[in-house]
């Protein structure tokens, strides 16, 4: 089975994060960055599924600029074969340029499955695994925690809000992974070392036009202050009191 | 003028609080132009007696798909009919909401009609030649404002951010047909499990309770459950760390990596406040933290907190809002 994993490196959100002086984009000195958690998690579902035929290759795929390497190594110290670096000066927010970018690329590479994060925190869209799945005429299930294939098909376990879905699919197929899929491995010393054998090809991004731009940031205004209404369960009707009559939600 | 598009989300043959919040952000864009609202809504046959209810929020025309194929979510079939509308509409936008469907389905949309989208949106405004969006970033800490430069712009928004407005229009049936075969999906529904009795979604409840390793146990979670119950209103939610030692289910994690959510009133219990679990609840309208430790951050965003221990706090709390609502 050949598998395509698309990562993205994106800044880890516990940080402060400042506005640039264009006003379009965040200023990145001092953030710390790594592979997107949704896409380690797909990385590591490919990964299993390779395992479990005992044969078969994983090709790692990031767009962005030549940091974006750094995510790929990282994947495959976790055991993909090898990678593939789309270059652009920096990853655009519009997912219809990323996904129409990664499809130019993953068209001729007769994948069976290509696995997707079901999104990424920074720009938050959720966008670019479905509409490469168009874009190629694959199959597609989103926000996968389940799988199983057998026989050249697949049942994928999906959370809806309230209720759990049962789908089958047939290849080739893209999936995005959810949160409860896997627990992705960390890389072993040796996998770091191999990691640095392995192929990593370096090549433009497609972006094509882009049809949504950030025209600004701006960070959100700030909650007025609470306030503690007491403590223990004698601050309980007071409480109640201010949900009723100042809050007015109950 | 321009007409705007609406996607009415259903399960099980009844419509999502969401369709409704759809059709209202929908109804606010088409009177800042002039314009109709129309409404697609598929379902299997009797769907049809829905289009009233959408009427009610201001859809001008129903489009209604009937088809047993599409009883349940046919991602393959609803995209195709969706796209094969909003291409034959001409509408200036197309509006979806960021539920779990609409994130499966609203990409779909985006990729056959070769358009621009933007999901989990706040705000939405025609502008001149673009359709400019509020749309949270890096885990809401920070607000873009997008501009999508195609016609149509395809837009999800964030449920629960948009307060329903009655609006009585006609609601014009058409009846629409399926493209292609819908039974020829390569993406099949093979089970559907309903989660736990009629429990309220945490995306659709007006009231939220979460739930944190404060509770101290999966059995501590019945603090939660009871207040929940005495609300009638209240759907349970719970952080990361909670989920991730399986006291409760995944599909019920509010975070970074979870729901988002924004109900009227969310109280957090137990819940110190990691920067990863505020940003599913900060746009909530009213914040109660309930919590043992007075320096946790989360009463830094709760606009009312109540220091003390969880176990004493929340049977007598749960004990007033019985007590609250029964004089209602």
């Amino acid at each position: 089975m050949k598998i395509a994993v698309c990562v993205k490196r994106v800044p880890d959100m516990d940080a402060r994060f400042r506005i640039s002086a264009d006003g379009t984009s965040l200023d990145e000195a001092g953030l710390k960055f790594d592979i997107n958690d949704f896409d380690a998690w797909a990385v590591e579902a490919a990964l299993q599924l390779k395992e479990k035929a005992g044969q078969g290759e994983v090709v790692v795929l990031s767009l962005g600029p030549a940091a974006a390497q750094e995510t790929i190594r990282k994947a495959l110290s976790m055991g993909a074969d090898r990678g593939i670096h789309l270059a652009a000066d920096r990853i655009p927010f519009d997912g219809f340029a990323i996904a129409r970018a990664l499809a130019a690329e993953l068209k001729d590479g007769s994948y069976d499955l290509i696995f997707f994060g079901k999104m990424s925190p920074d720009s938050s869209n959720g966008i670019v695994g479905p509409i490469v799945a168009e874009l190629l005429d694959y199959a597609c299930v989103t926000a996968i925690s389940g799988l199983e294939m057998a026989d050249g098909r697949g049942t994928a376990k999906r959370e809806l809000e309230g209720a759990q879905e049962f789908v089958e699919f047939t290849l080739p197929a893209v999936l995005t992974v959810d949160e409860g899929l896997n627990t992705a491995r960390y890389p072993s010393l040796k996998g770091i070392m191999a990691a640095k054998k392995k192929t990593l090809e370096s090549k433009p991004a497609q972006l094509g036009d882009t049809m949504v731009t950030i025209k600004s940031l701006a960070m959100p205004p700030d909650r007025p202050p609470g306030k503690i209404v007491g403590e223990g369960a004698a601050a309980v009707p007071e409480l109640v009191r201010l949900l009723q009559t100042e809050a007015k939600v109950l | 003028m321009a007409n705007i598009f609406a996607f009415a989300e259903q399960r099980a043959g009844e419509l999502r609080k969401v369709a409704l919040e759809n059709v209202t952000a929908a109804r606010a864009l088409a009177d800042a132009t002039g314009g109709e609202v129309h409404v697609l809504l598929a379902g299997s046959a009797g769907i049809a007696q829905k289009a009233e209810q959408l009427g009610k929020h201001g859809a001008d025309v129903v489009l209604v798909c009937e088809h047993d194929a599409l009883k349940d979510y046919n991602a393959e079939a609803i995209a195709a009919l969706a796209a094969d509308r909003i291409k034959s509409g001409g509408y200036r936008v197309a509006v979806f909401s960021t539920s779990a469907q609409g994130r499966d389905l609203i990409p779909r949309v985006a990729a056959k009609l070769g358009v621009g989208i933007v999901t989990d949106v706040t705000d939405a405004r025609i502008e001149g030649d673009a359709v400019n969006v509020k749309h949270p970033v890096n885990i809401g800490k920070v607000i873009a404002t997008a501009s999508i430069a195609s016609t149509p712009a395809v837009i999800g928004l964030r449920p629960g951010n948009t307060t329903l407005v009655e609006n009585t229009k006609a609601a014009r049936v058409e009846q629409v047909q399926p493209v292609g075969d819908p039974s020829a999906s390569r993406v099949k529904v093979k089970e559907m499990k309903q989660g736990t009795s009629a429990k309220l979604d945490i995306g659709e409840a007006p009231v939220v309770i979460a739930g944190g390793r404060g509770l101290k146990s999966a059995d501590g979670f019945k603090l939660v459950d009871d207040l929940a119950d005495a609300f009638g209103n209240a759907a349970v939610g719970a952080t990361r760390a909670v989920c991730d030692d399986g006291w409760r289910p995944h599909s019920e994690q509010i975070g970074q990596t979870g729901r988002v959510v924004s109900p009227d009133l969310y109280i957090a219990v137990g819940i110190s406040g990691a920067i990863q679990h505020l940003a599913g609840m900060r746009t909530s309208r009213t914040i109660v933290a309930i919590n043992r430790d007075k320096e946790a951050p989360i009463f830094k965003i709760a606009d009312y907190g109540i220091v003390g221990d969880v176990a004493e706090v929340l049977p007598a709390l749960t004990a007033a809002v019985r007590e609250a609502r029964k004089s209602h």
